[in-house]
């Protein structure tokens, strides 16, 4: 399989602080990455960083996607190669609706136009695997959503854009057991549809449990501490993070 | 590197045509009783308008200049020339309007929205109406819209005229009210008999091409009783780096379960110092709701004011600020409650950038006798940068405790967050930020006329777009 995403001694900071201290990871087209570790050891960050958040400046490395060095791009080209951060607590922005943002965000991303009603058809066809109430798709972005609803605008999102990578910060964070399920549900359909990769930051092995998880890297006070296969997961489930993290706890 | 959100300037290009001036137009510039009797002998006022104008003249120079809002003293009043003899006396045929007058109403859209979708319009260039005109059918159903000279010279009109002009805002209100009792020239008068409901708009647009002058039309509507009227107000000029004066006055008598609607979009240019007043009196079961968009001006000091004499009246006030560089807009508006049952809501939005200022100014008066009232301000700001400011200072006066009042304020910048999670999905920059300030103003804008929120939505478009370096 060929490499979609190559992280190479990435060092990430915000604000005078260095958080990633020297990252290397690469995810080849249609693997599902699994990120775990403590809070605060920089999960977060990364994902941020290969969106290209404007909160975290990247002090040495690079980032390679599909051959060309993305570094120091804006977040939007990001998207428009095919990089989708689905996140961790999502924007509300009134005044537009999910419906319209998402065509714009569609024709955005494709670089072509769509027609209003293909556009509703394909909505409502993911809509119905998220089962997501249809009145969402006129409300605002977002706004007054409940922690839920949020989390599955952001996999709506994910499978109407159909990336080529799909970073999930905790999207399972805040759910009850069948919002899980509906959004586990969600992220295999994408899986099926688009065949893209994953990159999945999570806390929960619940979310996984309909997928094949290809590689698990554990983070741990800014570095990757430990990767294995998917058996990694279930080895940190039973032991914890404490002997990756070195100087003692935090 | 932390990205700062950064907004350019209103790209005005589009309202700064204009055309020369013939200089023997212009009166002397100031304002005395010689110049005074000039105009109102050239306007062929009757003789009470006459003593009107002087006796205002008096108030005027007896008052003093506001103290308590933005900067005004960059304004010469010596120096301002208050009329300007028109080419050719008004038409109603835009053949006959003089062609560069034509033209420039042309380029702001004017004859095309009156073919499409007005039921009537005016248009003053100036110090005079150039163009007036109703649809036949509008003028059968008795309303008449006219300027308010000929209706001051129409037998059927004189005495109504004379019983309301400047009777709500008498030139003792302020400064530039007394100013504009002196030296009022042109604007509106509109009358609604009973019972009819115009449901399509009648439109006046303003337009002060010439430098270094004053505009100071009179807008006076008069609607009774169970009847309908939407009035759209358009103000434009171009730019002149002497400063021009606008100091309009707008009075509307809503009658009894009437509904009166009346929309304004400002859009004077950056030398401009719009010192309006509008005032609204509403009758029993009556309502009058006031659409607001000041856009441009150098400095702008506007509050609508609505008095709720009926049981049961009420006003609604929709308002949207957008304040760039070199921008003091101080806008807001006054309600007062002066009877059981009324209610009131005020709902605005202001933007600013650039290190333009806007500020939200609110009155709400609920006096005793108005028990069971209810009124509600909500007021948001957003900020597009940190060099620009925004201010909110409501007042209430609430006499009995039988009312129920609220006010919401909420004061924030533009989110860089927000700005990133809309360019994770594909949008560039400036069409992240244009998207998050149309929809910020979107509660507002859907109020406007069709054409103008089109416009202001293109307005903020353009003023995203190459903003970024």
């Amino acid at each position: 399989m060929s490499e979609l995403l190559k992280i190479s001694g990435l060092r990430v900071g915000a604000e005078d602080k260095e958080i990633l201290h020297g990252v290397d990871l690469t995810i080849n087209e249609g693997e599902t990455h699994v990120i775990m570790g403590p809070n605060g050891a920089g999960k977060s960050t990364l994902g941020a960083a290969i969106m290209g958040s404007p909160e975290y400046s990247i002090t040495g490395g690079s980032l390679i996607f599909g051959g060309e060095d993305i570094t120091a791009e804006t977040p939007d080209k990001r998207a428009k190669r095919g990089i989708f951060l689905s996140f961790q607590n999502p924007v509300e922005i009134p005044g537009i609706t999910l419906s319209s943002f998402l065509r714009s965000a569609y024709e955005q991303v494709t670089g072509e136009r769509i027609k209003l009603f293909a556009f509703k058809k394909k909505l409502q066809e993911a809509m119905e695997i998220l089962q997501m109430n249809p009145e969402y798709a006129d409300r605002e972005l977002n706004v007054g959503f409940s922690g839920g609803e949020k989390k599955k605008a952001e996999i709506l999102q994910l499978l109407v854009l159909r990336p080529k990578l799909a970073i999930l910060d905790e999207t399972d964070s805040g759910l009850d057991v069948d919002a899980v399920k509906t959004v586990s549900a969600g992220i295999k359909a994408y899986r099926e549809q688009t065949g893209g990769s994953l990159l999945i930051i999570t806390h929960n092995t619940k979310i996984l449990e309909a997928l094949t998880v290809d590689r698990t890297h554990i983070i741990a006070d800014g570095r990757i501490a430990a990767e294995g296969g998917a058996e990694l997961i279930d080895e940190v489930t039973a032991n914890g993070f404490d002997k990756y993290v070195s100087g003692g706890s935090l | 590197m932390k990205e700062k959100t950064q907004v350019a300037d209103v790209d005005r290009a589009f309202y700064d045509f204009r055309y020369d001036e013939d200089e023997k137009n212009f009166l002397d510039s100031g304002i005395t009783p010689d110049i005074i009797r000039e105009i109102s002998a050239e306007k062929g006022d009757p003789e009470w308008m006459t003593e009107f104008r002087l006796h205002s003249l008096d108030v005027y120079s007896r008052l003093k200049m506001p103290q308590w809002g933005p900067d005004i003293s960059g304004l010469d009043m010596d120096r301002i020339v208050a009329y300007l003899r028109p080419q050719k006396r008004m038409q109603s045929d835009w053949n006959s309007v003089p062609d560069d007058i034509r033209e420039t109403f042309e380029k702001l859209g004017i004859p095309q929205a009156e073919r499409e979708s007005l039921a009537g319009v005016g248009a003053q260039y100036d110090s005079e109406l150039v163009y007036h005109n109703v649809r036949k059918e509008v003028a059968e159903s008795g309303v008449v819209y006219t300027d308010l000279e000929s209706a001051m010279h129409d037998e059927h009109y004189a005495e109504l005229i004379k019983t309301h002009f400047m009777k709500l805002v008498p030139p003792t209100d302020h400064k530039f009210a007394a100013l504009h009792g002196a030296v009022w020239s042109g604007g509106s008068f509109v009358y609604v008999p009973a019972g009819v409901r115009l449901d399509i708009p009648l439109q006046s647009y303003f337009r002060l091409n010439a430098r270094g002058a004053g505009q100071f039309e009179h807008t006076l509507i008069i609607v009774e009783e169970n009847a309908y009227l939407h009035f759209i107000e358009g103000c434009s000029a171009p730019k002149y780096y002497e400063a021009s004066l606008h100091a309009g006055c707008v009075e509307l008598y809503v009658g009894k379960n009437s509904t009166l609607r009346y929309s304004t979009i400002e859009n004077w240019s950056k030398n401009m110092y719009n010192l309006n007043t509008k005032r609204a009196t509403v009758a029993e079961g009556g309502k009058v709701e006031w659409v607001s968009g000041s856009f441009g001006s150098h400095v702008s000091y506007l509050y609508p004011m609505s008095i709720l004499n009926g049981r049961g009246a009420r006003a609604e006030f929709t308002g949207i600020t957008f304040a760039g560089e070199g921008q003091n807009l101080d806008t807001g508006a006054k309600i007062v409650h002066n009877a059981p049952e009324t209610s009131s809501y005020m709902n605005t939005r202001s933007i600013s950038k650039s290190g333009g200022i806007s500020t939200f100014r609110s009155s709400v008066v609920v006096n005793e006798n108005a028990v069971g009232s209810k009124s509600a301000v909500s007021c948001e700001s957003l900020m597009l940068d940190s060099i620009s400011r925004s201010d909110t200072i409501p007042a209430m006066v609430i006499k009995t405790d039988k009312a129920d009042v609220g006010h919401e304020a909420r004061i924030g910048r533009i989110s860089d967050e927000a700005v990133f999670y809309l360019m994770s999905r594909g949008l560039d920059e400036n069409s992240a930020k244009a998207l998050i300030v149309s929809g910020f103003a979107e509660n507002v804008s859907k109020e406007l006329p069709l054409e103008y929120a089109a416009e202001m939505n293109n307005l903020i478009n353009i003023e995203m777009k190459g903003s970024i370096g």
